[in-house]
């Protein structure tokens, strides 16, 4: 996997599920307009106006807790957030994320290297984080090889597709 | 090894696993409720034509049941057509109640077996010494397709409990004690075995409720070991083809705990975190607006007996909303059959069918803006049960009740 860069969107400690998207919104799972739309919006509705597809999220621990609804990432994804970085995430979310194709990464200490805006480089082959203005980096424990390449086929529906085509 | 050792060990053919090693287990059984439509739709873009086994699916609806929406009733309807073309007989469609009650009683959730759900409190099943653990329904597509998944090795923690509890007291209000001495991150990706003499005297109901929470504090699973207790509920509920797995006296945790329940009074968890727990009598007097009984946490008998106990004879205090929701059809029947059901609509509460209600904020007894509900439920996060201006305190049936009762929050120990 090639090395992902983008500009730094900040969130706190324990940013659960249904913060992230609300269960009143869970019948939509397929528009991705709409879907994009509800990211945060009751609790932190800033993201909406700040946030820029792209972007990268930088996070304290626990990212994710809550519910296992995958819409959760899948908004995220939708709006066209890069990748995540956090302290620590909830094991579903983490799953989710992987599974849909969308990188996330363990930093332990990535929360106060970064501020609102920095840019930040992730290589998760080698298991780094730079904040490029910076010039400080962090390690985040590299994921195993087969994680690797589901992420790498852009998600598990992907990579199964390109397995039974092998097989 | 730890019974989560034991388990994966075993569901991936190998003699002993560490922790941290990522296995491919066998899943035995693959639950989904009313986002099997998500899972379903992932599966087909997969292009397989049949699920894996259709005798290890379970699917049923709970979240939003009824339907509130055209938009349900068509999931509802896609998820229908798909069972019958797949040949899922495990399908109990929106009459029986809560996933995490429903697959109990229906002989699903046995000891030594390893259980996905697409949904987060599938660690509840662990009370029956399951490896039942929350996915996503993505991952669960890859399930039906494959019958496998990885799981990394938990580290295991063990909390020992030993004392009784006191009047009111109950499972509810130890385990939010416990997150909130270990907080909403204290036992993530880990495996949490609830063990002693405390935990030995629980009846099932109560030891689901402390499996149920252990989600709130991030576990991967949770666990009591099984007893007679359980393997009699189990084969009660037509459960069979099932071996016990407990942990070796060797085994190894993370992290040891040991708690005295007699000295432990009432507990709430305030808003906006299940870790943010407080001694109900220390929020004497806080103003509510709706009381929730009811969800696969605590919705149970034991939890309608209580809360009948408390306001038989008397009535909800005005302007109080109380919403009485049994976990299943089951329930919902011996409750009407004891007369727990007559007892709290007479108190002036609102008796709604099984299912999930409110709890996530679907329909049934949202909250505006500026309203207060004490509930039996498992989360209280900001916007979760309505407007995000809105708030939920947790607490057990019996402060619930009791606060129902006063219309303000209450021990029930007040007399």
């Amino acid at each position: 996997m090639e090395t992902i860069k983008g500009r730094v969107y900040k969130f706190g400690n324990d940013i659960n599920t249904d913060v992230i998207y609300p269960g009143k919104y869970l019948s939509i799972t397929t528009d991705r307009e709409e879907m994009a739309k509800h990211c945060f919006e009751a609790v932190y509705p800033e993201f909406l106006k700040d946030g820029q597809p792209g972007d990268i999220i930088v996070a304290g621990k626990n990212f994710g807790c809550g519910s296992s609804r995958e819409q959760a990432a899948t908004c995220l994804i939708y709006f066209g957030i890069r990748a995540i970085v956090a302290e620590s995430f909830a094991r579903i979310f983490y799953r989710n994320a992987i599974n849909l194709g969308l990188p996330v990464a363990v930093a332990p200490g990535v929360w106060g290297m970064f501020e609102h805006g920095d840019v930040i480089e992730i290589d998760l082959e080698n298991g780094q984080v730079k904040n490029e203005r910076t010039g400080v980096t962090a390690e985040c424990p590299k994921l195993p090889d087969f994680v690797l390449g589901i992420l790498g086929d852009g998600g598990l529906i992907a990579h199964l597709k390109k397995q039974l085509r092998k097989d | 090894m730890t019974t989560a050792e034991k388990i994966l060990a075993r569901a991936s053919g190998k003699a002993s696993v560490k922790t941290h090693e990522v296995v491919t287990a066998r899943i035995d059984v693959a639950m989904s409720h009313e986002n099997a439509d998500v899972v379903l739709r992932a599966f087909k873009e997969i292009g397989i034509e049949r699920v894996w086994d259709p005798d290890r699916i379970v699917i049923l609806f709970d979240h939003r049941a009824p339907a509130e929406t055209e938009k349900t009733a068509a999931t509802h309807q896609r998820i229908r057509k798909f069972v019958a073309e797949q040949g899922i007989k495990n399908f109990y469609d929106l009459k029986e109640g809560i996933c995490h009650q429903v697959l109990p009683e229906h002989g699903h959730s046995l000891p030594g077996q390893v259980m996905v759900g697409t949904d987060s409190h599938t660690t509840t099943h662990g009370a029956f010494g399951t490896f039942a653990t929350g996915i996503g329904a993505t991952e669960m597509a890859g399930v039906w397709a494959t019958g496998e998944l990885w799981f990394m090795v938990p580290d295991s923690i063990r909390i020992n409990v030993t004392g009784r509890f006191s009047e009111f007291v109950s499972a509810k209000d130890l385990i939010l004690h416990i997150i909130g001495m270990l907080g909403a991150d204290g036992a993530d990706y880990k495996s949490v075995e609830f063990c002693g003499e405390t935990i030995t005297g629980m009846s099932i109901a109560s030891r689901m409720v402390l499996t149920n929470l252990s989600m709130e504090m991030g576990a991967k699973v949770a666990f009591v070991a099984p007893d007679e207790k359980t393997i009699s509920y189990v084969r009660e509920n037509e459960g069979s083809d099932f071996e016990t797995v407990l942990s070796d006296p060797d085994a190894v945790y993370v992290q040891t705990f040991d708690i005295d329940v007699t000295d432990i009074g009432s507990m709430v968890a305030c808003p906006h975190s299940v870790d943010n727990v407080k001694p109900a009598k220390e929020l004497a007097g806080t103003r509510i607006d709706q009381a929730l009984i009811g969800s696969c946490t605590n919705g149970r008998l034991e939890d309608l007996a209580v809360a009948a106990a408390i306001l038989d004879g008397k009535k909800v205090a005005r302007g109080v909303r109380l919403l009485v929701i049994p976990a299943s059809r089951r329930v919902y029947i011996e409750a009407l059959r004891q007369g727990y059901l007559e007892t709290l609509v007479k108190a002036g509460g609102l008796v709604l069918n099984p299912g999930c209600g409110p709890c996530l904020g679907g329909h049934q007894g949202l909250m505006a803006p500026g309203e207060v509900c004490i509930s039996t439920t498992n989360r209280n996060f900001k916007g979760r049960m309505g407007s995000p201006e809105s708030f939920v305190y947790l607490a057990s049936p019996a402060t619930v009740a009791r606060s129902a009762l006063a219309g303000t929050i209450t021990a029930p120990q007040v007399r």
